[in-house]
């Protein structure tokens, strides 16, 4: 009985001992957090993409307390979050348009002509390094899903042949799928402007005919309609001057190879955080 | 006890009874914290730092408080209170004067506390009835041991960075069978002097 009650003393007094100890230490030994961090984190999406060039949201929102980095970095977080993190920053943030991801490519396996039949590793590196692809075009969209799988928000869907499709809702503009497309073909463009040229080879016009069904062959019929005079020919392919163009969509009408396309617009443009 | 005991203490504990090499205690942190000669630099010293003191505390806990009253057999649970105590006051230390450190041992800092080197210098200690300067020798020796072996392991694996390694033993696979090789040529020194 009595070693029983001397264990339980022993190791209680001894855990109390050192409890105390450390409670001394820690007050001793305190490091001072800046709160700011856990706050600006908190409105951060949290989806760990690393688009504002840092590791992760908890990195950004350090970076932001240390001053290395401007409150407006965060793509996904859009405009919501960069205003939050300057109120809590204390500074003003520039606003800045939304930007949505866009596939410059109307094309896939059923539009254009492909050179040889495909069996390997699914992804789009693999077959751009394979004889520069297996489409005829080498700027066209090769379908296999190399900027689908980078999308952290399921916003990329491919479809049966081969076309990628962004899905505007849930794309934040982080510009991850831009960085995985072998061909460049993926761009961040402002959400206001509708209307986009979605073809990116400068071959001559009779070559890419022949080549895709949607291809731009440089006919100049959306040029001479353009009141804004906001579109130009530059080396056999239609260039838009994303200043001036209003995207009324009267290009996309005059359009006989369909390589014009107007998005159809949506109701809050200024969306913000979702 | 004489001086040259203590000596043959520290040298067999450093050399021919290597925590680490020979008796592989402490296995979990030589492979976590041995990529960057810096951070094992770190921990090497953290290590030590915490075996001395707990190997002095653990006597006095034992020779005072345990073996008096017959709780030999608490001694484990015992030990690990110590030894948890002390790793969180090193884990605020640390982080106090060196956040860098702090952050680049991450994980393994709080997980000295289950290192079994610690432990086992507490628990040999012990069983081969050091006295207080004994105990605290074989722990700081133990504790070099371990940095020595730590060093060691890091300046090979910074070099394997460069080197092509075939895809399969990249990673842990060529950390174990480094630290298989080293352990090897430390087997060396067994027999030098008797235990």
């Amino acid at each position: 009985m009595v070693s029983i009650i001397a264990a339980i003393l022993v190791i209680t007094g001894l855990g109390f001992l050192f409890g105390y100890a450390l409670a001394l230490a820690a007050k001793k030994f305190a490091v001072s957090k800046d709160e700011r961090a856990a706050a600006i984190e908190e409105l951060l999406p949290g989806a760990n993409c690393g688009a504002c060039g840092f590791p992760g949201c908890a990195g950004y929102a350090e970076a932001i307390v240390s001053s290395k980095a401007e409150a407006d970095l965060c793509a996904p977080g859009g405009a919501a979050s960069a205003n939050g993190i300057a109120r809590i920053m204390g500074v003003s943030v520039k606003s800045s348009d939304e930007r949505v991801a866009r596939v410059f490519c109307g094309g896939g396996s059923d539009r254009t002509t492909q050179k040889y039949r495909y069996n390997g590793l699914a992804d789009c590196f693999a077959v751009h390094a394979l004889f520069d692809g297996h489409l005829v075009c080498s700027d066209g969209c090769l379908g296999f899903g190399s900027c689908a799988r980078v999308c952290r928000f399921d916003a990329i869907d491919i479809d049966a042949a081969g076309h990628a499709h962004i899905n505007e809702d849930r794309c934040t503009g982080c510009g991850l799928c831009a960085k995985a497309c072998p061909r460049h073909l993926i761009e961040l463009v402002n959400k206001k402007k509708r209307v986009h040229i979605l073809c990116r080879s400068h071959l001559r016009g009779a070559v890419c005919n022949k080549m895709c069904e949607v291809s731009c062959i440089a006919c100049m019929r959306c040029e001479k309609i353009c009141k804004q005079n906001a579109i130009h020919i530059s080396d056999n392919l239609a260039v838009i001057d994303y200043a001036a163009c209003t995207s009324c969509g009267e290009c996309v009408a005059v359009c006989n190879k369909k390589c014009l396309m107007q998005f159809p617009s949506v109701q809050s443009v200024q969306g913000g955080h979702r | 006890m004489s001086i040259e005991a203590v000596i043959l203490l520290v040298v067999s504990s450093i050399f021919i009874n290597n925590f680490v090499l020979a008796k592989f205690l402490g296995i979990c942190p030589f492979i976590g914290v041995s990529k960057k000669l810096d951070s094992a630099i770190g921990m090497g010293i953290a290590v030590t730092f915490v075996l001395t003191l707990s190997s002095a505390a653990a006597w006095f806990v034992y020779t005072y408080l345990l073996h008096p009253y017959g709780l030999d057999y608490l001694k484990t649970i015992a030990f690990i209170l110590v030894i948890a105590a002390l790793v969180q006051f090193v884990e605020m230390v640390i982080r106090k004067f060196s956040p860098a450190l702090y952050t680049a041992l991450g994980i393994y800092l709080p997980l000295i506390t289950t290192n079994c080197a610690v432990l086992g210098v507490a628990a040999i200690n012990v069983q081969k009835e050091y006295n207080l300067l004994m105990s605290t020798v074989y722990g700081a020796g133990a504790g070099l041991g371990f940095t020595l072996a730590l060093i060691l392991m890091a300046g090979i694996r910074e070099r394997l960075e460069d080197c092509r390694i075939p895809r399969a033993l990249r990673g842990a696979p060529i950390a174990f069978i480094t630290a298989g090789m080293i352990s090897l040529a430390f087997m060396g020194f067994a027999g030098m002097i008797k235990e």
